[in-house]
């Protein structure tokens, strides 16, 4: 049996892979890398691409990220992949259509910040709350 | 017969809120095994960042990213996530009643306070009462993408970097199980550092491209999967919720269906007495 690396390929919406591979290819943004067992510990960021994964039997996985973090320990690969296509540009824009939304919401909203109104006003709620609940088990 | 027909148009009114609440139930019942699904899918990416910056921290013991180091507080932010639709029983009160309470105790400190809303509620409830939000983000449906939360998020770190903020708090509900959320707040910023002592020889990685771009890249991913997560999680929450309370709501329809039910019943007995009576008076009178 040939050596083989433990791989975990990972994005923040779902697990995508969790195996063995006996060579792990991925597009490093300094360049393409090929990672066999024993490798060196190295981490680089990933640019969109393909992720490829041989196997004992020969066989050959290949899974597209659009980006994310490669995390090389000697036994352990670790793909944090993106999901989202991210850009720091791409991302400004986000930020700043985030902010848009809140501003055009606060744009004729004037004062103070109303803690005291907004305790005020949860309390009756749940006044209101546990009333219904007192009458419920009353019944 | 007076108010037979008034009762027996309410009880079937009542009838189609309980059908509406029932398929509600349903409804809300399938979302919140998907959504818990999904929320167990978060968690391996979290547990792999948590571990490669475990690693990072060991090799790099004397390199402290920003968002590692503590700060004097005095202006501090929060990411609250709540739903974005109503009929989930006092899941948001609760939520909101938490979040007030730990904003209180910063305001009476003189710290000022930021807000960054996920959902509706949260956004409608923050306008309301006049804080100073500063991004939201809300319709995230019953699939949100972390696309959606990026531009939030960004704004926070941003301030965070910019020295605006000095402490960055996550407010969701946690999943406890189906009958128990609980409102959770979360110190997103600065990281406690929590590294482990596993490695002992002194080793480092090779940067591709340097250490310092990695750690930003890695952190960013790292806060924005735990927003997400909480977003995930807010989400089952919601749902269970949903269930809890229109499964209760479906309750007391039945309850008050059989209270007219036998008010109908009465009201229909004595009018059959009454005229069986007038006629038996009736017919003694001519005999």
């Amino acid at each position: 049996m040939s050596m083989t690396i433990h791989v975990d390929i990972v994005s923040a919406e779902a697990e995508i892979f969790s195996g063995t591979a006996t060579m792990v290819f991925a597009p490093g943004e300094m360049g393409e890398l090929g990672i066999a067992p024993r490798h060196t510990p190295l981490i680089s960021r990933l640019k969109a691409g393909e992720v490829r994964l041989q196997h004992d039997n020969g066989t050959e996985d290949t899974f597209f990220v659009s980006g994310g973090i490669l995390e090389i320990q000697p036994h352990v690969v670790t793909v944090l992949a993106d999901t989202a296509v991210r850009a720091a540009d791409l991302d400004e824009a986000q930020a700043i259509e985030a902010k848009k939304r809140a501003e055009d919401a606060l744009s004729n909203q004037k004062g103070e910040f109303d803690l005291a109104g907004a305790r005020a006003e949860l309390a009756e709620a749940a006044a209101r709350v546990e009333t219904i609940r007192k009458m419920k088990n009353r019944a | 017969m007076a108010g037979a027909k008034e009762i027996r148009t309410q009880i079937k009114s009542i009838q189609n809120t309980q059908k509406i609440t029932k398929a509600m139930e349903m409804v809300a019942a399938s979302k919140m095994r998907k959504a818990q699904d999904r929320m167990e899918h978060t968690r391996p990416y979290a547990d792999k960042m948590r571990n490669v910056i475990g690693h990072l921290a060991n090799a790099h013991p004397e390199y402290k990213h920003a968002f590692m180091i503590e700060r004097d507080v005095k202006r501090v932010g929060f990411i609250v996530v709540t739903s974005d639709r109503g009929l989930c029983g006092g899941l948001n009160i609760n939520l909101f009643k938490k979040t007030v309470k730990k904003m209180i105790d910063f305001q009476d400190a003189n710290v000022e306070i930021d807000v960054v809303s996920v959902g509706r509620k949260a956004v409608d409830f923050f306008k309301r009462f006049k804080a100073n939000q500063i991004a939201e983000a809300s319709q995230l449906g019953d699939k949100p993408r972390l696309e959606d939360l990026i531009g939030p998020v960004k704004v926070m770190l941003d301030a965070f970097s910019e020295g605006k903020i000095d402490k960055l708090y996550l407010v969701h509900n946690e999943f406890v199980n189906t009958m128990t959320q609980s409102p959770n707040v979360l110190q997103l910023l600065p990281i406690k550092a929590s590294a482990d002592k596993e490695l002992k020889h002194h080793w480092d990685y090779i940067y591709e491209p340097d250490s310092k771009e990695i750690l930003d890249s890695l952190l960013m991913r790292y806060i924005e999967s735990q927003v997400f997560r909480g977003v995930v999680e807010n989400i089952a929450c919601e749902m269970s919720a949903r269930m809890i309370a229109m499964k209760s709501a479906t309750d007391n329809a039945g309850d008050i269906i059989s209270e007219l039910q036998t008010i109908y019943n009465k009201a229909r007995q004595a009018s059959i007495t009454q005229e069986i009576s007038e006629i038996v008076a009736g017919a003694s009178a001519v005999s």
